[in-house]
């Protein structure tokens, strides 16, 4: 019979690009537009604040011990209350904001500079490059990026380094793919043709036109996943593969307390546990509300 | 208006108006809509984009948006479609009127063998599968497919676009039903293909005697087809007359610069002429008559005045000019 | 259809070679020589270092140190534990059981509120989609080990419906009383996922005209929903619930420390710690395989899903 449809074979691999792209938050955006973007950008704010000035803000010093005021609960001198060691819940969320942040950054500047090059070139270069570069990418998704980080931990030891560099390598074929598909687009738009036709070089077109056009998106997926890389590093501090202790970090905290819960007391795992959700959510928003932005601008 | 001599008409809508009822402001799509089709009888219903038309076919299955409000009257075989409940809509949609849609390749699920989709209709009827089955053979076979047991196994991509629309075909005339309704059904197909379906379109009917409500946008198209032809625009039915008085002496504006913008094959015709701005819908358009702002013609009164659909020749027209015999 | 299977067959196969290249190249990542790195503190004895250089055949030049591991990995020799003193194939085959019990209950809850979840969120426009927008929302922003916190503390701890971490346990339904917070706290994240996956595709399909010629046509609404909404929602879901078994299975080494349940994801996370790196191995080998594998077995159900793909192969052959 006649009629094909090469059109239906990308149909599934939609699909599977879309969770790729992982659009967990995907459609909280649906629930107000406005206010929960203001909110979460305000969140995201006080966040960074909060880790900059953490030594100023933070009532007590975080490793402080004092064994007599075991878990307090909450009172006036310690407004979360103390962990287990009597250590201020409170003053060791401010310092984890430190790691919990300092983390996905790396991971996702790393990863974005990174998966930025190597999906200009492949979209820019096509051909065998592109070809190589695709099916590296293919075969790098599927080394999931906490197994990566748990084989390295076993090899180098825990703390930062480890998983940081494990996911950072496991995020690059994430942003790749991502570049490599927006710049493909950008590059068949007239105006890069025009530029050549006018003598650009190549790499000047692609650098100084085409990369500054498409930066927003990339900018709107790093935010995105900057929440996942803060769930992914933190999930390895819950493991004790990340920052080590005594240093404060929320996914360590919730490892730690999570035998005061069995003890009935809430605090030191349920604090930490909240400021990681309610990041995870204000970075979710904030990049699928710049995602929606552009793409309401593009139209 | 039912002449004495002229069975009654399987369709009768009177006066429809459709109005969605937004959340603030409800947005009018139809106002005043009334058009009937007798057995055996084609029946065309012409308007460009946004006139409604696609809205007052919908109607006759008592397809109507969500949250629509709706006054008037939809008649099929005398029972009012818009007072029907869920189950009397099943019986109307399976045994009455069927529809035949623009877009074949939209109309029929990608993933589902054509056997499915054809018996699914007749199965909703309550006809058991084997006889179900043998039907469809039978239906594939009326409209030109070769080894109709064959494609009844195959999926709708392994058609073309000309083919699927005879299965569609075959499956609007799966339960014997007294009007087919055809939504532009030829217009995302190639012109031979335009042909051929209109050909088999016009066969059955003339050998069912089913009436059938053609919906197009293009005229010369209707012309081709249709005994009588209502033109519509903003949502309201502006000229209703038998074919050939419609074509040489339209009494309505729009018709006549609808006539005028298609282009012509005959030696000496004139060029076409588009006509100036841009359609309507019935929610835009100011009050007065929808067409005023893009007729060479209008009076001050036709800004102010909604003109009545009145007879003039052997049909309506709903213009205030209607008598001076203007044309484009 | 043949050729595409070959070339999918052939990507397995690339995939996994890379994997076991990477997993066992891991071992010259390590600071110092390999022999005290796998040893890890324990007595360098001079029986201990000839037996791990046997072992490891380092001896040997590095492509064929290689070669001997593979081979004897394809065997189902996957070296010696150094924590429990045991064959690690073995040791595998007695933890496998606790995960795949523990992934199948987990998925079966996946597929279940799932897929539920987002029917009904299509289906019923308004609060209730609403409110499984906001479920799905912060089921997907919440870590699975935050999750087991709070299912630990309102439902073991405050309630006490259900056994905390640790403990044993005789018997399927005493296993699964102890195994529904784990499973919970690992299907949540991957439940919320895949209803606003179900939910869009569904979407998608309510807004198609072959559902409005469907009602046209006089079928029932139930019957229209079935056959063209959620049939033709299955090739995303299906695809997406895929990659989902895949994460299911990574996640395991977080709900299981959490939860203290025996299985090779706990079992990953002690051997991490306790440098057993040949455990180490075998089990990030044995993930990969098991979530490139989940992926391949979607790839063959994808043409039953949707006819249309496997147009190409038939074109072909």
């Amino acid at each position: 019979m006649t009629g094909t449809t090469p059109s239906a074979a990308p149909a599934a691999g939609g699909a599977a690009d879309a969770l790729r792209r992982r659009p967990g938050l995907g459609r909280l955006r649906e629930l107000g537009r406005g206010p929960l973007f203001t909110a979460s950008v305000a969140v995201l704010a006080v966040l960074v604040l909060v880790a900059l000035l953490a030594p100023l803000l933070a009532p007590y010093d975080p490793d402080a011990v004092d064994l007599s005021a075991s878990l307090t609960g909450t009172s006036g001198g310690h407004l979360l209350g103390t962990d287990q060691s009597g250590r201020d819940i409170l003053s060791r969320l401010i310092h984890g904001a430190r790691t919990g942040l300092l983390g996905p950054l790396l991971v996702v500047g790393v990863s974005t500079l990174l998966g930025t090059l190597l999906g200009l070139v492949g979209a820019w270069r096509g051909g065998w490059a592109d070809a190589l570069l695709s099916r590296a990418m293919d075969m790098a998704f599927a080394i999931p990026g906490l197994l990566l980080a748990i084989l390295l931990v076993a090899v180098v030891g825990s703390g930062m380094t480890a998983p940081v560099i494990a996911m950072a390598v496991a995020y690059t074929p994430y942003a790749g793919r991502l570049v490599r598909g927006i710049a493909r687009q950008e590059k068949a738009r007239p105006y890069i043709e025009a530029y050549r036709v006018q003598g650009w070089s190549g790499w000047t077109v692609c650098v100084r036109r085409l990369l500054p056009n498409i930066a927003p998106t990339i900018f709107a997926q790093s935010a995105m996943n900057f929440g996942y890389a803060l769930m992914d590093l933190a999930a390895l501090s819950f493991l004790g593969f990340g920052v080590q202790p005594p240093t404060a970090d929320w996914g360590a905290m919730i490892n730690e307390g999570q035998s005061a819960i069995q003890q009935g007391a809430m605090l030191p795992a349920l604090a930490p546990s909240t400021c990681i959700v309610l990041a995870v959510v204000a970075f979710g928003i904030v990049g699928e509300g710049l995602a929606d932005r552009i793409s309401r601008r593009e139209r | 208006m039912t002449r004495r001599t002229e069975p009654e008409p399987v369709l009768r809508i009177d006066e429809l108006g459709v109005r969605l009822a937004a959340d603030h402001a409800a947005r009018p799509l139809l106002d005043g809509v009334s058009l009937h089709v007798r057995p055996g009888e084609t029946v065309g219903l012409v308007g460009e984009s946004g006139s409604g038309k696609s809205v007052a076919c919908r109607s006759v299955l008592g397809l109507l948006p969500g949250g629509a409000r709706v006054s008037g009257q939809v008649r099929v075989g005398g029972h009012d479609v818009l007072g029907m409940d869920r189950t009397q809509l099943i019986a109307l949609r399976t045994r009455q009127v069927a529809m035949v849609f623009q877009d074949p390749r939209a109309s029929v699920n990608p993933l589902r063998r054509i056997g499915d989709f054809l018996t699914e209709g007749l199965r909703a009827a309550g006809t058991p599968a084997p006889a179900a089955t043998a039907r469809a053979e039978e239906l594939l076979t009326a409209v030109g497919i070769r080894d109709p047991r064959g494609a009844l196994r195959r999926h709708p991509h392994e058609f073309s676009g000309g083919m699927l629309q005879r299965v569609v075909i075959a499956a609007a005339l799966a339960a014997e039903p007294a009007l087919l309704v055809a939504d532009e059904p030829t217009t995302a197909l190639d012109v031979t293909t335009q042909a051929e379906i209109i050909a088999i379109l016009t066969r059955l009917r003339v050998e069912r005697g089913t009436g059938l409500l053609f919906v197009t946008h293009d005229l010369e198209l209707a012309s081709a087809v249709c005994d009588r032809v209502y033109v519509m625009y903003a949502g309201r039915i502006v000229e209703a007359r038998g074919t050939d008085e419609l074509f040489d002496r339209p009494r309505h504006p729009y018709t006549a610069g609808l006539l005028a913008c298609t282009p012509r094959i005959e030696a000496g015709a004139p060029a076409p002429r588009p006509i100036p701005g841009r359609p309507v819908s019935l929610a835009e358009a100011p009050p007065g008559c929808a067409f005023a702002a893009r007729c060479a013609h209008a009076l001050p009164r036709c800004r102010e005045e909604t003109p009545a659909l009145a007879p003039y020749g052997d049909g309506l027209a709903a213009c205030h000019r209607a008598d001076e015999g203007i044309t484009w | 259809m043949t050729r595409y299977l070959v070339g999918r067959l052939l990507g397995l196969v690339t995939v996994l070679l890379v994997t076991s290249v990477v997993v066992f190249g891991a071992l010259y990542l390590a600071p110092g020589d390999p022999v005290s790195f796998l040893l890890h503190g324990r007595p360098a004895t001079p029986e201990a270092v000839a037996s791990l250089r046997a072992r490891y055949h380092l001896d040997d030049p590095l492509p064929v140190q290689y070669l001997k591991w593979l081979g004897g990995v394809l065997h189902g020799d996957f070296g010696r534990s150094a924590q429990f003193h045991q064959d690690v194939a073995g040791l595998i085959g007695s933890r496998l059981p606790g995960t795949a019990l523990l992934v199948g209950y987990a998925a079966v809850l996946v597929a279940v509120l799932g897929l539920a979840g987002g029917v009904l969120a299509a289906l019923r426009p308004g609060p209730l989609d609403r409110a499984v927008l906001i479920g799905t929302g912060v089921a997907t922003a919440t870590p699975s080990f935050v999750t087991a916190i709070a299912l630990v503390s309102l439902f073991s701890v405050r309630l006490g419906w259900f056994p905390g971490p640790g403990g044993t346990s005789s018997g399927l339904g005493d296993r699964l009383h102890h195994l529904t917070l784990p499973a919970f706290a690992l299907a949540l994240t991957f439940a919320g996922l895949l209803a606003r996956v179900t939910r869009s595709a569904m979407l998608d399909e309510l807004g198609r005209e072959h559902v409005e010629v469907a009602r046209a046509r006089g079928v029932a609404e139930r019957s229209v929903v079935r056959r063209h909404v959620l049939r033709n929602a299955l090739g995303p879901v299906v695809t997406v619930g895929g990659t989902m078994l895949a994460g299911l299975l990574i996640s395991t080494s977080i709900v299981e420390t959490a939860f203290d349940v025996p299985g090779l994801g706990s079992l990953l996370v002690q051997s991490v710690t306790a440098k057993d790196f040949a455990v180490v191995q075998a089990i990030t080998l044995l993930s990969v395989a098991a979530f490139v594998l989940v992926n391949f077995a979607v790839d063959l159900l994808a043409p039953l899903v949707d006819p249309r793909l496997s147009l190409h192969g038939e074109g072909s052959s």
